[in-house]
């Protein structure tokens, strides 16, 4: 309780520290703007001044500072809350945030000095969202989708236009709206033009935080993407008709104006993936210069955007396509940290303008002058709207569902219509009219702020729990029971399962071919040398193991006190006693006693008396379903493929994936060996011995003739280079897969990474191979069942009927004793730790 | 059904998916009456062969023949295991391993196109107006088919019963590293309780519906795409 109140006074403070600060600058402006004319024509300086107060010099960049930070200070007022977010959209608060600055500075001068201009949008605001949408695109699920975006994107947003456009000029002849200075038929189909589309800024705003599933999602963002680009044509060809005067419009310039509709949009896609192109291979060349590596990504992309602009083509697809194409090259050509910053900035951006462009929707409706009420005009566009919205999507839909893999139901059908959100992008176009031209700018301009408000404000706070209305049918609720939670999650794993089997995304020959044209030649064009190899998925995830591994070793070490054990397997025990019961009492005690001693601890508190009235079982039931909820695997489908614009990365599932993924190599390690080797396995192994040599020779020929193996990059086709690579991480996993069984040994499974964790497989003694029985000499088995195959199209490299000559080499040797004069002594002895 | 009579079969439907009558008893004189039955269970609903008109597409069955195909990288006419474990994805399923035995029973090594689809076919939806047949057999996308599915992968031994051991190497499988064993065990031990009826320290597979009760089977282990 009082902990709330004082979070509350917390945020109540900064709130008004806040406006404190808005009204201050304001004031300040205001003083100045005065003196300042008192100066203009006032007496020359009177001698050298120490401190000139400069503010005129420093005015407007001032000023936008000043908003920018105002915004992100709101932003994280909103967030302390977590309440607040979730009931309204963040959208809405800073829409709303907005016209109470807009009120305060109104009120301070009567004029609106602040409000979004076109310019100030679609150069400096709208790119870098449109850029980190396209960047950060899941591309499997959006070009298996295509199909259906594209759809919805320009059949339904000409729909929209028209519709719209067309049943307002109707309404308008019979006389409801009363007397409007329009030329006909052309404005309203300009003002139909200008709300059709669904605003990618306002849909990630809202969608973000519903969490609907991922093609359903990736439908409405997707369309919401690449239909700015047609409802941006679609404006320009009204415009100019409008230009030309509605009767003087002909027939070839209805012709004209549909084939400039796709140059436009086609051109527009063109420059972005020769923008793309562009940066992808610049990106493979820029090594040397690292720090400035991040920022050619984003200037080229601009560029692209500028071109686009520059060609009256469509800059927001350009910039779309730049990011969709560049993302795989990009990626794999930057060095960690550029990537990194790349991805930090592009939130960054993204989300700051995002922050500042609601703001400015709120701060831009306050003033008198541009408003205009018809009240007809404002409900019919608005009932318009979302009716055909409505039809729209269900027609479509209803002609998609004959073509489509995964049928669009009911429930995505009723989303979609209700997610169609218009937003800044409007605001930009209603802006940009010509007040010679349209006569009735400011009627369309207040039915515009209207539309984005209504849509914005009441669908965004509302479509949350729409969602979760529609798709709880049966709210029962019920604490769900461990066992319930537990198969429930495991059905989940067998149906992601499932639905991979049955490979339910996507167009797969289309895919495959494109992916062998990419591997062939695109990808060789466009990465770098070492990127192309770091590429192999398998690869890079063992690689990241190693070197987790050996920090965590490292880490260890250093809580030992010293590097000592890693020399003295022997001596591990001794030190083990302190390390272990350190760790007991964090975290390993079993879950009963910690409860028991929690509950007996805190029993002072409010909290444990509540906690008392509870049996104990209770509480350790709780317990283990928090300790489920967090631990359990998701399944892939819940946590992949989410385009996020405020979650940079999602290093939880990197890890769990890798985790899972070593645990399945395991396993499929030791199956292979125990059914291939278990009997006959040291005859085999002799005579493989034997034949090493050789073999070995086979191997290295297999390399250079590029055989299955996947190492054709210098570094690795060296021809004693696999053999270190492989001993190095032998060594290394080998000691951990000591300490591992030591550990297990003492019940200490406190360390939190994976190779700790002995695999069951090693635990039950039946299972234990006899290999990795013998503690004395080097079991260098372990090795393989750390280590990772070399590619994922390899697997099959575990299989008996694929054994190639190499992988037996290295498997084998692996399980071999090491004898002194084996080829493998030639390593330092520093790489064997 | 024979793969090539399907291959002919598939490429036929190629051009044009839907099904014209005789098509429809071409087909089902290529097919046993057995693997006949199989295959329209993993169709759609609405072609049911006991109507006259069936001009329904049989695009599913073309789609996972097609898939079918993908998976079998050398043509052989069946898949092995090596095929499903080449599946990037299921590398990273903490369950792929046990799915993918799941595809391959009875210690066989290869599945033919027959099999795939029949195990494939149980995760249809469930039709949400079945027609009464008095003798109807039991569907293979029924809710206890689906949960035999599922509890074949808890039940490594085939004995019935899911025993603590049994269920423990799951939630290994499932959780994350950072759960101690201790923890695993309490987890397990409190599964096995709450299912329990009999006392036997073991879940059957009785157990197993009854603790699931209360969960939307027939929801939760259904793909739309089949439809």
């Amino acid at each position: 309780m009082e902990m709330q109140c004082k979070k509350l006074k917390e945020r109540v403070s900064l709130l008004v520290v806040v406006l404190l600060l808005c009204s201050s600058t304001k004031a300040e402006n205001k003083i100045n703007a005065t003196t300042d004319t008192g100066d203009g024509g006032g007496a020359p300086p009177s001698g050298y001044k120490i401190v000139t107060f400069n503010w005129q010099h420093v005015k407007n960049p001032y000023i936008i500072s000043v908003w920018i930070m105002v915004a992100s200070i709101a932003k994280m007022v909103f967030h302390m809350s977590s309440k607040l977010t979730t009931i309204i959209p963040e959208s809405a608060l800073l829409i709303f945030l907005g016209l109470l600055l807009g009120g305060v500075v109104w009120a301070a001068d009567h004029v609106a000095s602040y409000t979004m201009k076109p310019t100030l949008f679609f150069f400096y605001l709208l790119p870098q969202i449109v850029l980190d949408a396209g960047y950060f695109m899941p591309n499997r699920l959006f070009f298996g989708n295509l199909g259906a975006i594209l759809t919805y994107a320009v059949i339904g947003t000409v729909w929209n236009a028209a519709a719209v456009g067309l049943s307002l000029y109707g309404v308008y002849l019979t006389g409801l709206m009363g007397d409007l200075n329009v030329d006909g038929m052309l404005d309203f189909l300009l003002f139909g033009s200008l709300l059709a589309a669904v605003d990618p800024v306002a849909v990630i705003a809202v969608f973000e935080e519903v969490h609907v599933n991922d093609v359903l999602f990736i439908i409405v963002f997707g369309e919401s993407l690449l239909n700015d680009g047609v409802t941006v044509v679609l404006y320009n060809v009204f415009d100019s008709f409008i230009a030309i005067g509605g009767v003087n419009v002909t027939g070839v310039d209805c012709v004209k104006g549909v084939v400039s509709f796709f140059v436009v949009a086609l051109g527009g896609t063109l420059i972005g993936i020769i923008f793309a192109f562009l940066l992808s291979y610049i990106s493979r060349f820029t090594k040397r210069v690292q720090i400035i590596e991040p920022g050619f990504v984003f200037i080229i992309s601009y560029l692209a955007y500028l071109t686009a602009e520059m060609l009256s083509l469509s800059s927001i697809l350009a910039i779309t396509f730049t990011g969709v194409c560049c993302q795989k090259y990009v990626r794999a050509n930057l060095s960690e940290g550029s990537a990194t910053t790349v991805r930090y900035m592009m939130k960054l951006l993204a989300s700051g303008s995002e922050t500042i462009i609601f703001m400015m929707l709120g701060i831009s409706a306050v003033d008198v002058s541009i408003w205009e009420w018809n009240t007809a005009f404002i409900l019919l566009t608005l009932l318009f709207i979302a009716v055909y919205r409505v039809i729209g999507v269900v027609t479509l839909t209803w002609i998609l569902n004959r073509y489509r893999v995964v049928p669009l139901g009911f429930i995505d059908q009723v989303v979609m219509s209700y997610g169609g959100l218009r937003g800044a992008v409007a605001y930009g176009l209603v802006a940009l009219l010509d007040e010679n031209r349209v006569k009735e700018k400011k009627l369309f301009f207040s039915t515009t702020v209207i539309v984005i408000y209504f849509t914005v404000v009441l669908q965004g706070c509302t479509t949350k729990s729409l969602v979760t209305w529609l798709k709880v049918k049966r709210s029962e609720h019920r604490d769900p029971l461990i066992s319930e939670k537990l198969h429930g999650r495991a059905f989940d794993h067998i149906l992601s399962a499932i639905e991979d089997i049955s490979g339910q995304i996507g167009h797969h020959y289309i895919r495959d071919k494109w992916e062998n044209f990419d591997k062939k030649y695109i990808s060789k064009l466009l990465m770098r040398k070492s990127a192309l190899k770091s590429k192999d998925q398998i690869l890079d995830v063992f690689h990241n193991l190693n070197i987790k591994d050996a920090i965590t070793y490292i880490a260890e070490g250093e809580r030992r006190g010293s590097l000592a054990f890693i020399k003295t397997p022997s001596a591990l025990q001794l030190v083990n006693v302190n390390f272990n019961s350190n760790k007991q009492s964090e975290v390993e005690a079993p879950t009963s006693s910690v409860l028991r001693e929690d509950a007996s601890a805190i029993c002072l508190d409010m909290q444990a008396v509540e906690l008392r009235r509870k049996s104990l079982r209770d509480c350790e039931d709780v317990y283990t379903h928090h300790l489920l909820q967090q631990y359990l695997y998701k399944p892939k489908k819940q946590q992949k493929y989410k385009y996020s614009r405020h979650e940079v990365t999602s290093n939880e599932d990197d890890a769990q994936e890798k985790e899972i993924f070593e645990k399945t190599m395991k396993r499929r390690l030791a199956s292979f060996k125990s059914t291939k080797h278990g009997v006959s396995q040291s005859k085999k192994l002799a005579k493989h011995y034997k034949k090493d040599p050789s073999q070995k020779k086979r191997s290295d020929e297999m390399l250079s003739n590029g055989g299955q193996l996947v190492f054709h990059d210098p570094e690795f086709s060296d021809p004693e280079d696999p053999c270190e690579f492989d001993v190095i991480s032998n060594g290394g996993s080998n000691f951990i897969s000591n300490v591992a069984r030591q550990a297990l040994a003492d019940t200490c499974n406190g360390i939190d990474n994976l190779v700790f964790i002995p695999e069951e497989e090693t635990v039950t003694s039946q299972a234990l191979p006899p290999w990795a029985t013998n503690n004395d000499t080097v079991a260098l088995s372990q090795r393989a069942q750390v280590q990772m195959p070399w590619s994922p199209n390899n697997f099959r490299r575990l299989m008996p009927l694929r054994l190639s000559s190499r992988s037996t080499d290295s498997f084998l040797l692996a399980d071999i004793p090491v004898p002194e004069e084996h080829p493998l002594s030639f390593l330092p002895e520093g790489t064997a730790l | 059904m024979e793969t090539d009579q399907c291959t002919l079969y598939y490429k036929s439907k190629t051009v044009n998916s839907a099904l014209s009558r005789t098509e429809w008893i071409q087909l089902k004189e290529v097919l046993s009456f057995h693997d006949w039955k199989l295959v329209t269970l993993a169709l759609p609903k609405s072609c049911h062969l006991s109507s006259h008109q069936i001009t329904v597409s049989s695009s599913h069955i073309c789609r996972l023949y097609d898939r079918f195909h993908a998976l079998d990288k050398d043509d052989k006419g069946s898949l092995n295991r090596s095929d499903f474990q080449n599946i990037s994805e299921l590398a990273v399923n903490p369950l792929g391993d046990r799915i993918i035995n799941a595809f391959f029973p009875d210690g066989m090594d290869l599945i033919d196109f027959n099999s795939f689809v029949r195990i494939l076919a149980r995760f249809r939806p469930v039709d949400q107006n079945p027609k009464k047949e008095p003798n109807a057999p039991e569907p293979i996308n029924s809710r206890v088919n689906k949960l035999k599915f599922a509890f074949q992968l808890y039940d490594q031994d085939k004995d019935g019963k899911i025993s603590k051991s049994e269920l423990l190497q799951v939630l290994r499988m499932m959780v994350g590293v950072q759960v101690t064993e201790e923890q695993l065990e309490s987890i397990t031990d409190r599964t096995i309780q709450e299912a329990d009826l009999d006392g036997d320290d073991a879940i059957s597979f009785e157990e197993f519906k009854k603790s699931l009760d209360k969960v939307d089977i027939e929801h939760k282990m259904s793909i739309r795409f089949l439809r």
